[in-house]
């Protein structure tokens, strides 16, 4: 078994009013050095075998991402050479 | 005329929609999601709620139940779907219409009456409007912000896919018309052929005096069944 992390983050010219809550709120608490906040979302998928990447993408680009708003980065596991 | 109503887990305004339907003389249908079973009827109607909690995305697992592969397949062959907030959410991530909900951009759930312009007044769920015709009818959601590509907005434009665009309830008031920040103050978009028809506002509840703060809802649902009389 194997673990893929995939990242959904919204595209750069899609709005996130979320994220720019999340920064209202840190120059509340002094911290005024952060510039921007973009929120996304994080999902762990444990897979059978080694995890097949083209598989993988589909299921990142077509349910865990709306491709009209959303971009998808891919982690998967570092091959260990044995 | 049977037109059909889809309950999915979360959805809020089946019979409310149900009810509009019947008030437009025609035989309301239950659909479940987890069927695969259209029961025949001549249009469906996709309701407003939070189907499946809005988890993931709203409407995104909803588009990918049972019931949603044969209206997406019935869809393409024509049959008229209209899709109501969340049902409009559903038809998105679905691939019916283009372009997305999202939270809207002041982050409220924005609940009140809403003014719209009627721009195309020939989709299958829209020829009981004139064009250019204002009406009135609640809107309700949190996730309602309309986006899209540029390209793809200026696309949906020129080809003149934008149903109803917000516009102010009470002009001269000072109160935004665009309810969530939705680009263009686009409501509404239809598909190339004009009988998929999605919009956030719902017009469900804006069918009697007694409830609703117009009639002008009923006209969404009068028009599918001339539209389907002139079919058959």
């Amino acid at each position: 078994m194997s673990q893929v992390v995939v990242d959904v983050v919204l595209k750069p010219e899609i709005s996130d009013p979320q994220g720019q809550a999340v920064l209202g709120a840190l120059g509340r608490l002094g911290h005024t050095g952060v510039r921007s906040v973009r929120q996304g979302k994080h999902f762990v998928l444990e897979v059978d075998g080694e995890p097949d990447e083209a598989e993988l993408r589909q299921i990142a680009e077509t349910l865990l991402a709306n491709p009209v708003i959303e971009d998808v980065e891919l982690h998967l596991p570092a091959r260990t050479t044995d | 005329m049977r037109i059909g109503v889809i309950t999915f887990p979360g959805s809020l305004d089946d019979v409310d929609a149900a009810r509009a339907v019947r008030l437009a003389g025609a035989e309301p249908v239950s659909l479940w999601h987890g069927d695969h079973d259209l029961k025949d009827v001549d249009a469906v109607v996709l309701p407003g709620g939070f189907s499946y909690g809005d988890y993931l995305r709203a409407g995104a697992i909803a588009a990918r139940s049972p019931l949603m592969q044969d209206v997406v397949a019935a869809a393409h062959g024509g049959l008229p779907v209209l899709g109501i907030c969340n049902g409009f959410q559903v038809l998105c991530e679905a691939g019916l219409l283009p372009g997305a909900l999202t939270r809207n951009s002041h982050l409220h759930f924005r609940n009140r009456d809403q003014g719209l312009l009627v721009e195309r007044a020939d989709t299958a769920w829209t020829t009981s409007f004139q064009p250019g015709q204002r009406i009135v009818v609640p809107v309700k959601n949190g996730e309602g912000r309309y986006v899209a590509a540029d390209a793809d907005l200026d696309r949906l434009e020129g080809e003149g896919r934008v149903v109803v665009r917000y516009v102010s309830t009470t002009p001269g008031s000072g109160v935004d018309a665009n309810p969530n920040g939705s680009s263009r103050d686009i409501a509404g978009v239809t598909s190339a052929d004009g009988r998929v028809v999605g919009l956030m506002p719902h017009p469900e509840h804006a069918v009697e005096d007694l409830t609703g703060p117009s009639t002008d809802g009923l006209g969404f649902f009068t028009s599918v069944l001339s539209a389907l009389v002139v079919a058959a």
